[in-house]
């Protein structure tokens, strides 16, 4: 039996400890917001924080997951209102929305390590999650934003 | 068909609204315009809105989301013509039904065959509300006027709310079309602003739903192997392996294709499991025999060479204007240049995915799909029941491009749920994705020139070749369709004495589909990157260039160049080519990237193409830097378009900016390759897209007013930025690009 914190709440899975925690949030929990792009880490679209770090939901096992907690982007902030969501709205960010909630993920986790990102920093950290609607540039703008930097 | 009426309160809005709401439907017949289907196919468009009592306008979206913020911005046109309060306006997606007119959200047209629709929409509900205010008051309608949400009697200072109105509008005529009054463009509240979408909240916390999203209760998952090459079919499987797994219910098999292709499932072998996972790690255990079929010798070096060897003969003319033979048998000299585009593949990050349930001799389905009546089509053909015994919910889109308006996937989710009794739920894997694409065409071209003393052409030769699209609706369609010649191809409107466009024949292996932009994006790199190629031989700017070329503002509609035309003559009396607006977007663009003052250096270049799609005129400058190793950047990227009416400016220019990203991807990275009729790609580690650092770093939009007829802008962008790119590239190192992707030239 495997235990888990999922946005805050205690969880335990018994199923085939080697699916990918991506499956178990959408299939099994119904958390639907955490998408699958890829598969394989390339894509960045189940982007999630597991012990609050970024982490491809689609290669991490249920094992893997053991005893951590998840926050996915049902449970980033109560009202949707987390600052990187505040700023992906003033911007406009989504065209059809599906690579956001792995961005938004990714780049609450880049902030929290660097508060204050270069061009460079976003590049570096943004790079894994692909957005075939090309929104990289509101994406970088809003992570400005949210960070209080210069655009 | 033009007028308008209300429509029974037992019509198709029921579902939608109460009992009791007042419904108006705005019938309107219209001609296609550069769809991708049958020529000469009509279309009915329609669209319909209506009014609780408790005064909530209910905005039916008919076309789906994919990311351009239709299904926000067309109700809007309508909620301002109603001067409604948006926030008490309830959007409602419409299921796949031919009542609304055509659904399928592709080629660029929401708006330019809509817009209208749903302003008679909204003005025949203002004024059916002015008059149910003066009938109410027993005064002049003349007197009642509409203002936000509230009809006003200024006279007397009395007002009402839309609700209170709704039983005496239910008893109004609707007004005759003519007799409707429009708002004047100062009075918008919502048109031509930058209004939100109304899924941003949504999409910005994980609730929106997609069609990956989409459940049904009791659903079963599942995961298809089908053939690995097109066209094969299933000689024997043994799913022992597969069954053992926990969590596996059962194994299916589908029948394969008969002709004409079209839509239909690929067949194969589904493994049906507990869950998404279970389904893809099981098929894995299948043992398969496969018969690869005709295409099994399908090989995409040989096939290249094929197409480029095919475009150097003569082929079927599609254009022609003068005598280049005789000029060229005249010429001293003589320009030839050979351009590629291999495959590509639409790749939307959300793979195509389904639920559907059979149930009692019907389908009820969810589905990410552009096209759902396409979707019920399909699903009626495959599973032999009435096209109207199948319901078809859209949800939201992770990205189409083209691949959603084919909805194979929605089918295979019907066709199983069939065979086993239950819901089920298709996913594709990304590796499913790219394997069985409807992959746009590979194409090859040729390009022949003579100029006079100044560079200019005296006589222009172009031929394209590539696998039509017709071949998935009539077999061994060897030439291309009207409308992808259409696409950039016989509208060249270069201003040339003698100028032949031609065609070439080819065998197809593989399913050839639409993606954004279609033929475009190959014509416009073929002869933007010639016009660039001829601009340099003659050392000449190359905005003065292009612009010399494009010569005396004019409108053309190509009649006189050939009866070939006629159908695209047509078309073109409605928008005709207008070599003003588009001399126009090359200035823009020139102004605005201070083209003027930018003068190219070795490692550093800009480049500049222009092309006219969707009814729209697009010229863009490229700013690119190649560093000491080869690596390619995008500093900058000005695009100037000219759409004519736009409603929601950001939503235009995020479509340019995606539409240049977009761009930057099958210019630097894309390409679909087959061996043995198989593809070889299979994930994002080798068919790559543009993330943030390949992709332009700054993309300037600059939109140029117009009061002409609203054109497309998702698709438009796009077809400029290869030959842009690639000029750019010349410019910055004097290596001319023929053959996308650039990622196979070494640039250092
Ligand atoms: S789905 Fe996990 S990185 Fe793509
Ligand atoms: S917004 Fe569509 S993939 Fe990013």
């Amino acid at each position: 039996m495997i235990q888990l914190k999922v946005n805050g709440a205690g969880r335990q899975f018994d199923g085939d400890p080697d699916m990918p925690l991506l499956w178990y949030l959408r299939d099994v929990l119904d958390m639907t917001g955490t998408k699958y792009g890829c598969g394989m880490g390339l894509c960045g679209a189940c982007t999630v924080h597991l012990d609050g770090a970024a982490a491809r939901s689609c290669s991490t096992s249920m094992k893997d997951a053991a005893g951590k907690s998840v926050t996915t982007i049902e449970g980033l902030a109560a009202h949707g209102d987390h600052p990187v969501q505040q700023a992906w709205k003033s911007n406009n960010v989504p065209q059809c929305g599906y690579c956001q909630s792995g961005q938004i993920m990714q780049a609450v986790a880049l902030l929290k390590e660097k508060p204050k990102p270069t061009d460079h920093d976003i590049d570096e950290i943004m790079q894994g999650n692909i957005c075939r609607c090309g929104t990289y540039q509101r994406i970088r703008q809003a992570i400005k934003q949210a960070a209080g930097v210069k655009a | 068909m033009n007028t308008i009426n209300i429509v029974s309160r037992r019509g198709f809005l029921e579902r939608f609204v109460s009992a009791g709401a007042l419904i108006i439907g705005v019938p309107v017949l219209q001609q296609v315009s550069g769809a991708a289907e049958v020529d000469d196919a009509p279309f009915h468009p329609s669209v319909y809105l209506g009014l609780e009592p408790d005064g909530t306008v209910v905005i039916i979206a008919h076309r789906s989301e994919m990311g351009t913020g239709i299904r926000s911005v067309l109700p809007m046109i309508a909620a301002d013509e109603l001067d409604a309060d948006w926030k008490r306006c309830k959007v409602e997606q419409a299921i796949g039904d031919p009542k609304y007119g055509d659904q399928n959200t592709d080629g660029s047209c929401s708006i330019t065959n809509f817009h209208t629709a749903f302003r008679e929409a909204g003005a025949t509900a203002r004024m059916m509300l002015e008059n149910s205010a003066a009938l109410k008051w027993s005064v002049p309608a003349s007197e009642c006027h509409v203002k936000f949400h509230e009809v006003l009697h200024a006279p007397s200072g009395r007002k009402a709310g839309f609700g209170e109105l709704v039983a005496l509008g239910i008893k109004q005529l609707p007004p005759k079309k003519e007799e409707l009054k429009f708002k004047s463009p100062s009075e918008y509240r919502y048109i031509g602003k930058d209004m939100p979408i109304i899924d941003l909240e949504d999409l910005c916390t994980g609730r929106g739903k997609f069609g990956i999203d989409a459940k049904m209760p009791g659903m079963v998952y599942a995961s298809i192997e089908r053939p690995p090459v097109f066209g094969g079919k299933l000689v024997s499987v043994d799913d022992a392996e597969a069954r053992k797994m926990r969590g596996v219910q059962q194994t299916v098999t589908l029948d394969g294709l008969k002709l004409p292709y079209g839509f239909q499932p690929l067949g194969g072998v589904a493994v049906i499991a507990d869950n998404t996972w279970t389904a893809m790690q099981a098929r894995k255990k299948l043992k398969i025999e496969w018969d690869l079929g005709p295409n099994a010798a399908y090989e995409s070096e040989a096939y290249k060479k094929q197409l480029l060897d095919t475009a150097r003969k003569p082929g079927k003319v599609v254009r022609n204007a003068g005598d280049v033979d005789a000029e060229f048998a005249r010429a001293s000299k003589v320009h030839e240049a050979a351009y590629y585009v291999p495959l590509l593949a639409h790749a939307p990050m959300e793979p195509p995915a389904a639920v559907a349930e059979f149930k009692d001799g019907k389908v009820l389905a969810y589905a990410a799909v552009q096209d759902p009546q396409a979707a019920q089509d399909i699903i009626s053909k495959t599973l032999g029941i009435d096209k109207k015994d199948v319901t078809c919910h859209v949800t939201l889109l992770g990205g189409g491009f083209g691949r959603k308006s084919k909805p194979d996937y929605v089918a295979e989710a019907a066709l199983l749920s069939k065979k086993i009794g239950k819901p089920v739920k298709v996913t594709w894997s990304r590796e499913d994705d790219l394997h069985f694409d409807y992959y746009h065409s590979v194409a090859g071209m040729y390009m022949k020139a003579t100029t006079d003393a100044k560079g200019r052409p005296t006589a222009w030769l172009q031929r394209s070749v590539f696998p039509s699209i017709g071949n998935m609706f009539a077999p061994n369609a060897d030439y291309a369709a009207g409308f992808e010649m259409e696409m950039g191809w016989i509208n060249v409107p270069y201003d040339i004495a003698n100028q032949r466009a031609e065609n070439g024949p080819v065998k197809n292996h593989v399913r050839i589909g639409w993606l954004r932009s279609v033929s475009n994006i190959y014509h416009a790199f073929a002869v933007q990157s010639f016009t660039d190629e001829l601009a340099a031989a003659a050392n000449r700017d190359r905005v003065e260039y292009m612009l010399d070329l494009l010569g005396e503002p004019r409108k053309m509609n190509m009649k006189e160049d050939g009866p070939h035309l006629a159908k695209a003559g047509d078309k073109m009396d409605q928008f005709p080519l207008d070599t003003a607006r588009w001399r126009r977007v090359i200035e823009v663009a020139a102004e605005r990237s201070g083209w003027a003052n930018k003068k190219s250096s070795p490692g550093h270049g800009f480049g500049i193409a222009s092309h006219w799609s969707f009814n729209t005129y697009v010229a863009a400058v490229v700013e690119v830097e190649v560093d000491q190793r080869g690596q390619l950047h995008i500093h900058r990227v000005d695009i100037a378009a000219d759409p004519g009416q736009i409603i929601n400016p950001d939503r235009v220019n995020a479509q340019f900016e995606g539409a240049a990203v977009f761009g930057t991807s099958l210019t630097l990275m894309g390409e679909i390759t087959a061996m043995d009729g198989k593809i070889q790609q299979s994930n994002f580690h080798n068919y790559p897209v543009a993330r943030m650092s390949e992709a332009p770093l700054k993309t300037h939009v600059h939109i140029v007013a117009s009061n002409e007829a609203p054109a497309g802008v998702g698709e438009p962008g796009v077809p400029v930025m290869a030959p842009a790119i690639c000029n750019a590239i010349f410019a910055a190192t004097g290596k001319r690009i023929r053959e996308l992707p650039v990622k196979k030239t070494k640039l250092a």
